[in-house]
Parts: C-alpha cells; structure tokens; sequence
C-alpha cells in the first residue's frame, strides 16, 4: 500500500485512499449484518416466495411435495358450458373473498379513526399537568399489556347475551331496550369486534401521539396564548400541524396491524360471516377447508392489497419516518 | 526531520471539498496550534492526522513514513476531544488503562505503573476509582489528558479541551497543557482552536487556516508582526487589528494600511483627526474608537484608564516602525 | 389566588377529572371485572355483581391442576425468552452496522426491515408451514422460536438501532483512537451504556412474542406444546355449550398478572422504547 501510493505522487491517485480503519469497519459491518439477513430472508423471505408459487400450483395439505403448476387457475378460470355461456370461478370472482376484503377494509378504517380520535384525547390529557398523571399512564398501559386473546376472552364474557355486565349495564342506564347478543348478531358482531380493538389499541395511538406532542415546544403556546388564541383555534391551528408526522406514522402503524387482524376475531365472533376477514378467511382454506393452494393465494392477494395501500398511504400522506421535522 | 508531514492532503465529503490541498510540517516535539474561523476546516485536518477520516487524495508521512491508510491506533497518536469522551460506565482507572488492556502483550502491573504516572503528573490519583460523573468538568478534562498520557503517544491531538470550560477554569487548565508540554520535550502537540488568545499563549507555532488551505505557519510573534495576508493581520491580535483603506493608506502607498490599536498615539499632531463615538475601560488599558470614515470604528489602545466623551475630536498618528502595508490582493508589500 | 370563586374554572376541573376518571375506569375495568369473576365459582358466576362478592380460589386450582395449562406457562415462558435472547443477539451487531457505520443503501435496507415488522404473518404462513414440516420442528417449541424471529429480529434490530444512534461519537472515537475494534466497541463500551435499551426492547420483544397467536395456532398441534394464548383461545368445557367462564377468567389472569407488572414497573421505559420504535423511527 504505502509503495503505491509513494509512486502515485505525481499524478493524482486514481484511486480512493480507503484507510485500514474505513475497510475494518466496512468488514464489520458486512460480517455483523450477515447473520440478521440470513435469518431474514429464511424466515421471511423464501417463506414469501414459496406461499406465492403456491398459490399457483394445486397443492393440498397432505400433498405439498407433489405440488403442480397450473398458472393462475387459483386466481381466475373459466369455462365454456355447452350452452356457449361463460362460468369464472376462482378467488377473483369468489364473493366469500370479496366480503372478506370489505369486512377487513371496513375493520382496519373504522377501528383506526376512532382510535386517532380517541387516541388524541387521552395524548391531550396525558401532555397537561395534573395530579395523577401518573396513574392515567399506568392505567392505559393495561388494555395494551394484556395478549389479545386474552382480552378476547374477557370482553367475550362482558359481551355475553345472558350473563354479561354489558348488557346488565346498559338496560340499568336504560340504553338498551333488551339483551343484545353482540358477539353472535350479524348485526352487532363487527361493532364488539371494534370495541374491543379500540379499547386494547388506542393507548399504543395515544402513546404515540403523546411523543409527538411533547415535542413540540411550550413557548409556541405561550406565545399564542400572550395573542390570545382560543384554545380550540391553537390546537387546529398549533398542535394538530405540529403533531402530524407524528400522527401520521402512528395510523400507518395502526392500519398495517389492522389489516392483518386475525386472533381477536378467530376468539371472539368465530364463524360469522360478518366479522370474517382476509387473515381468517386464508387460514381456513389453508388449514381447515384443505385447499392450501386456494388459500395461498388468498394470502398473496392480501400481501399485495396491503402493500398497495401502504404504498399509497406513504404516498398521499407523504409520510416520512426518519423522524418527521425532526 | 518532520514528526508529521502533510503533502497536498484534500479531503472531500461527497461533492464539497473542505481541505483544499494543504502542505504542512510539524517539528518533532513541536506545540502546533491549528488556529481558524469555524468552517475552516481545522477540527477536519486534525481528524485526518488522527486517521479517524480518511484522506481524499495527498500524502500524510509520520516521521518520513507514509501513514495515508494506517489505521488510528497504529499511529502512536492520542486525542482529547472536546467533549471528554470519556467512558461513563468505567472508572478513571479503567478509563485511563483501557487503550493498553486492548495491546497484546501488556501485563497488569506494567499498566498500572503507567497509570499511576499519568495520574501522578495531573494529580489525580485520588480519583482513579470514581466514575466521571462524579467528577467536576475540570477533573473530566484532566482526566482525559491523562488517559491520552498513558498511552505514552509520539503526537498528542487536542480538539479544542478547553471550550466546555468556564472562563476560570480555563485559563488554568491552559497553563496546565503548558506545562505538561515543558514535561513532554519528544512528544509532539497539535492543538485545534478556534480561540486566538489559546493560540498565542501555548503554540511553539501557529497554523492559520482558511477555507481548507493554510494561511500561514509561523511562531506566534511572526503572526503578530510579519502577517502573510489581512486576513492574518485580522484575525492574530486583540483588539482587531485597523484597516485603513482609501487617501489615508495611500498616503503610505499601499491599498490597505494596517495598524494594531496599540501602535496608535492620541497627539496633538496626529495625521488623522477622529470623533470617539465610544471608550472601553479595562483597567490595565482603555480602548479608544474613533470614527474616521472607514468601515468599522478604529480602535486606539491607550495604556491605563482614560476618559474621552463620546464626540470629542482627537488626533491620532500610527507608529510609523509598525504600520502593515497590504496590496489591493491583501499581500503585504514590503 | 385570588379569594373569589371561578365557576367558570371550577366547572372546567371537574369536567376534566370526569374525563381522566372515565379513561381510567375503561382501561382497567375489563381487567378488574376478569379478576373478579376468576374469584367467583359454581352459580356464583352467573349472577352480575359490579363489586367483589365471594372469593374462592376453585378456579385456579381447577386451572394449574387439571390440563396442561401449566406446561403452556412453561412452553410460553421458553419460546418468549429464547427468541427474545436470540433476536437481542443477532440485533446487536446488525445495529451496531446500521447506526454507526455509512455504507451504501443502508436507508433501504432500514427500511425494509421495517417493511418486514409490519408484514401481514399470513403471507408467509403456508411458505413458512412448509419450512417448518420440512425441518421437522412441526408441533415443537423450536418451531415458534424459529418463526417469531420473522417479528422480533426487525423490531429489536429497529428500536436498537435507534437507539445506538443517540450515542455520542466521541465516545467511540476515543475507543477507535485506544485500538478497539468493531466488537470491542460493541462488548466493551456500547452494551454496558445499553443496558437499559436491551432491557426494553427486550421486554418489549417478549411480550410480543408472549402474545403470539397465528404461528403458535398453526405450528402447534397438541395440548402439550402449545403456548398459553392458543391454551385459552381453546379452552371448552365437556359440551360445546358450556364453556368454562370461570377458568378462562382465572387462566387469563395468571398471564397477564405478570405482563401488568413488568409493564407497570418499566413504565417509562416501555414508553420510550414504543416512541423509538414509533415517532422518532
């Protein structure tokens, strides 16, 4: 090295000096980050990229091995019948995929609004200075703690037609009429179901929104109450634009998780076709309906509705996550 | 021979090039002061000796060896940085005997005696158990001088120690580093600041720096009396050297005429006239401005305390032995 | 203060504490109303009482002495802990590269991995059922562990690396500067200043993991390896009809009694380690 470089005096070296340190850590670097993307693309990865060959094979749960190809039959096939009328089937004309896709859509918009709302009131309360703060905080952090299925359980029993403190509840302050069967109406089942999701994420919301909202500097509202501002008119005027990134990246996290539910309602309302989503729709096919091929499909279709409105989520919004204005 | 040699050294981050081509020696033994505005790039070419950046293109030799690529700790170099950076979770002791912990080879006893000495000369073997944050900032920065001692360096790099410190603490942590490079005859210093009065009072030699290219090397009375350039003759020197440009520096031939406000008299006849618009007393010495048409008020330091009211009209003449002629270039003629 | 009466203000505290008592009693009734009927037993459970009225212990002994929910406590306990100690392993390094050192596409590659956390699990779940029937590990704990690192390994190599950017870059210079390598930065003076990072995204980690139900559902077949939430999610009485309110109650207890704990004890720094994973990302 030092010969080269003694030679190369003349002219202007060709080459970068890299120096032992720049090559010693760009070595680390490789060697540290080698293990991660192994494990990685073996967990992620290729387990991707096989649900989506399978998707366009007729693989069974018994016959993975023996898996043939046979396009996008899973997807889209038709037939002509003799009477020269065309039939489709597959998941793209299946109207149990269609409301599955609707129910999750419907789910992840709903739960995620009201929880932004809500989740901004409790970051409001939690960012003014009161006596108990603290206890809010800790008590907020229990809905977040316990497992979902745990809390699926739980509100399954409160929701009880017969015997729940709901029901009880709500004919004692006379909002009900009669015992309302949440969890196995048509009718109310997706309203449980976003209940119980509301009250066990919106902490994360508020928790997200609280960061974000103490960064923001006091003086600005100082400054705005010395103008005398209204307080509703500083909060759209000041915190909501300054809480934004924040905010933004919270409901992309929150909609990401939203549109993969599966074990709230494989617990509390199983088998009904008004709270069935994509997730639970595809592990039955998979697992318990034996058309493995059927439902890895329905997996890749959800993988790419969710990329799609990721993407156009980021897009829209513009949201950026290294740090928002940071 | 030169401990360290610097031949066209550039250095570049992506597209903006912030060392410009710098050609530079330090003596063996030498106290180099590395002296410039911010962005200079005099904190960049400290790092390049250290080796923690890499050198776009050029030559760097320590003792006539070409060390482009060697890595920091090869280098038999030690730095204090401004910040202490020390390590929080180690006590001093640990902190100071880390670096040789890390060599092969070295038995505990020999670093211990090593440590010892180091702690010995900055007097803090009462504190090589405590962990930093129980030490004040004065004892932080001793400690970090101490953990650059142990590891027994041929060239010791300081980026700027001295700016955490209050203005106290400061000057006697100075006159600390000047002792310690009496103490230290083969050890070479090179000592980045931004602070000209640092420079000045600890620099066997003075490194001007501007924009990524060197201004002038010289020892601090060279600076002060044979500057290479007005921006030398501006920024060695307080209070600010006068620029007098227009009829008055031609009257001297030249375009710009320098003169330090100590090297002025107030005398009845005086050259110039000037109206005081303001008097700064500090005791030892009174710091006249006058306005006499140029861009910024001249200073006149007169020796003792002085009262001039603001719009009196005095007279003032240069020194005529230590006037400094600049071209229209900002070279000095001579 | 002034010796006058505010109604205006007064009216204003009141409807705020309305507010901060209503936040509370949601959160936490749920969770109360779970222990207060894991104490009732027999007919007991069926009347709707607000406030505690018997307490017996039935529940629980039926609980950890009848069925394998025991064994579900411990089959949790490993795989949560197992996967989060290798995650925390492999993240560290990885962290380490992507905080400290600039190479190209490092910003893509962050966020892929945050692509990869967020990933619907269903995508992956007939690829990764082949896998896992293909190493054998079908219906065994190393078959969660091995699956949870698709969540757990991005989410600690994320808030890790947030983390490890805060550090100062003196401090690593200086031990550059004393001859440390990469490793010997990381072992010897970044995880002694992490601790309290590994601790919560550590904990963090673990409840997700502790959580988990999809892979544990699928990858699990027998009472004896599954994991406590697929354990409660299918607890039934003798007829599909009666199912076992009091048990479910006293089981759902026994988990998250712990979780509400860590989660009250590491308050603060469960809610910073959610932000890094979060808002400053």
């Amino acid at each position: 090295m030092a010969t080269e470089t003694l030679g190369a005096t003349a002219v202007v070296p060709k080459r970068k000096i890299v120096s032992e340190l720049t090559q010693q850590r760009a070595r680390a670097a490789r060697l540290f980050l080698i293990p991660m993307l192994i494990a990685l693309a073996i967990v992620a990865g290729w387990p991707l990229l096989r649900s989506i060959y399978f998707s366009f094979t007729d693989a069974s749960l018994t016959n993975l091995a023996g898996a043939e190809w046979i396009g996008f039959g899973n997807y889209l096939r038709w037939q002509v019948l003799d009477s020269g009328a065309v039939r489709y089937r597959g998941l793209l004309v299946d109207p149990n995929w269609w409301n599955a896709v609707w129910n999750t859509v419907r789910f992840a918009f709903t739960s995620v609004a009201f929880e932004a709302v809500l989740g901004m009131i409790v970051a409001l309360v939690l960012n003014a200075e009161f006596k108990g703060r603290g206890i809010v905080r800790a008590a907020i952090l229990i809905p977040w703690a316990i497992p979902t299925i745990v809390s699926a359980r739980m509100w399954s029993w409160m929701l009880n037609d017969q015997f729940g403190i709901l029901n009880d509840l709500g004919m004692r302050l006379g909002l009900l009429s009669q015992k309302v069967a949440w969890t196995a109406s048509a009718d109310t089942a997706m309203t449980a179901v976003l209940i119980v999701d509301i009250w066990k994420t919106t902490p994360f919301m508020a928790l997200l929104i609280l960061a974000g909202l103490q960064m923001i500097p006091k003086d600005i509202y100082e400054a705005a109450e010395i103008d005398g501002v209204h307080p509703v008119k500083q909060f759209f005027k000041i915190t909501l634009p300054l809480v934004r990134p924040a905010l933004m990246v919270a409901i992309i996290f929150r909609l990401l998780d939203a549109l993969r539910i599966f074990d709230l309602i494989y617990v509390l309302t199983p088998n009904s076709a008004a709270t069935k989503t994509m997730s639970v729709l595809a592990r039955e096919n998979l697992f318990d309906f034996d058309k493995f091929a059927y439902g890895s499909a329905m997996s890749t279709l959800l993988f790419l509705i969710i990329a799609l409105l990721t993407i156009l989520y980021i897009w829209l919004g513009r949201v950026r996550f290294d740090g928002g204005d940071r | 021979m030169a401990a360290i040699e610097l031949r066209n050294v550039r250095k570049a981050f992506g597209m903006v090039e912030v060392i410009k081509g710098v050609d530079l020696e330090v003596r063996k033994g030498e106290f180099m002061v590395f002296v410039g505005p911010s962005g200079c790039g005099k904190s960049t070419l400290l790092r390049l000796i250290s080796g923690l950046e890499d050198i776009t293109s050029g030559e760097m030799l320590f003792d006539g060896k070409v060390v482009n690529a060697l890595a920091p700790s090869k280098r038999g170099i030690a730095m204090v940085f401004q910040s202490y950076a020390l390590y929080p979770h180690m006590t001093v002791y640990e902190n100071m005997a880390f670096g040789l912990t890390l060599e092969k080879g070295k038995d505990k006893e020999e670093i211990r005696r090593r440590v010892e000495k180091a702690a010995d000369m900055l007097q803090i073997r009462q504190y090589l158990d405590r962990l930093p944050k129980q030490l004040s900032g004065g004892q932080r920065q001793r400690v970090a001088i101490g953990r650059a001692i142990t590891r027994d360096p041929k060239v010791f790099l300081f980026d700027e120690p001295l700016s955490n410190l209050d203005a106290a603490l400061r000057v006697a942590t100075r006159i600390e580093i000047a002792k310690l490079h009496e103490g230290m005859h083969d050890t070479t210093m090179i000592y980045v600041t931004h602070d000209q009065v640092e420079a000045m009072t600890l620099a066997d030699r003075i490194c001007v720096l501007r924009d990524g290219l060197v201004e002038q090397v010289g020892t601090p009375m060279e600076l002060y009396e044979k500057p290479d350039s007005l921006f030398v003759a501006g920024f060695i020197g307080s209070p600010k050297m006068n620029f007098i440009a227009g009829d008055k520096a031609a009257a001297f031939s030249c375009a710009t005429l320098g003169v330090r406000g100590e090297h002025m008299e107030i005398r009845p006849d005086g050259i110039w006239e000037g109206t005081v618009i303001h008097t700064e007393n500090l005791g030892a010495d009174t710091y006249v401005y006058l306005e006499m048409g140029q861009e910024e008020p001249v200073v006149v330091r007169i020796e003792g305390a002085a009262e001039y009211a603001s719009g009196t009209v005095l007279r003032v003449s240069p020194i005529e032995a230590k006037v400094h002629r600049f071209n229209e270039a900002g070279k000095p003629v001579r | 203060m002034t010796a006058s009466f505010d109604l205006w203000k007064f009216t204003k505290w009141v409807l705020f504490y309305l507010l901060v008592a209503f936040i509370v009693v949601v959160s936490v009734f749920p969770f109360y109303y779970a222990v207060l009927t894991s104490f009732k037993s027999g007919t007991a459970l069926f009347q709707i009482n607000y406030w505690p009225t018997s307490f017996s212990l039935n529940n629980y002994w039926n609980v950890l002495n009848t069925g394998s929910f025991p064994r579900n406590l411990l089959n949790s306990i490993f795989v949560s802990s197992v996967t989060v100690l290798l995650a925390l392993f492999i993240a560290i390094t990885a962290s380490f590269a992507l905080s400290r050192v600039r190479f190209r596409g490092r910003g893509l590659l962050l966020m892929t991995i945050l692509g990869i956390s967020m990933f619907p699990q269903m995508a992956v779940l007939a690829g990764l059922f082949e896998l896992i029937r293909f190493m054998g590990i079908y219906n065994t704990p190393w078959a969660l562990i091995f699956s949870y690192t698709i969540f757990t390994l991005p989410f600690t190599v994320w808030v890790l690396t947030t983390f490890m950017r805060d550090l100062p870059v003196e401090i690593e210079e200086a031990a550059i500067v004393d001859g440390a390598t990469p490793w010997v930065i990381i072992t010897r003076v970044f995880m002694p200043l992490m601790w309290p990072a590994l601790v919560t995204t550590g904990l963090l980690a673990f409840i997700g993991a502790w959580n988990e139900f999809l892979f544990a559902l699928t990858f699990t077949s027998s009472n004896d390896t599954r994991t406590v939430p697929v354990a409660i999610a299918l607890l039934s009485g003798s007829t599909q009809y009666e199912i076992p309110w009091g048990n479910i109650m006293a089981a759902s207890v026994i988990v998250t009694v712990p979780l509400v704990i860590l989660v009250l004890v590491f308050q603060r720094k469960i809610v910073s380690g959610l932000t890094a994973g979060g808002v400053k990302g």
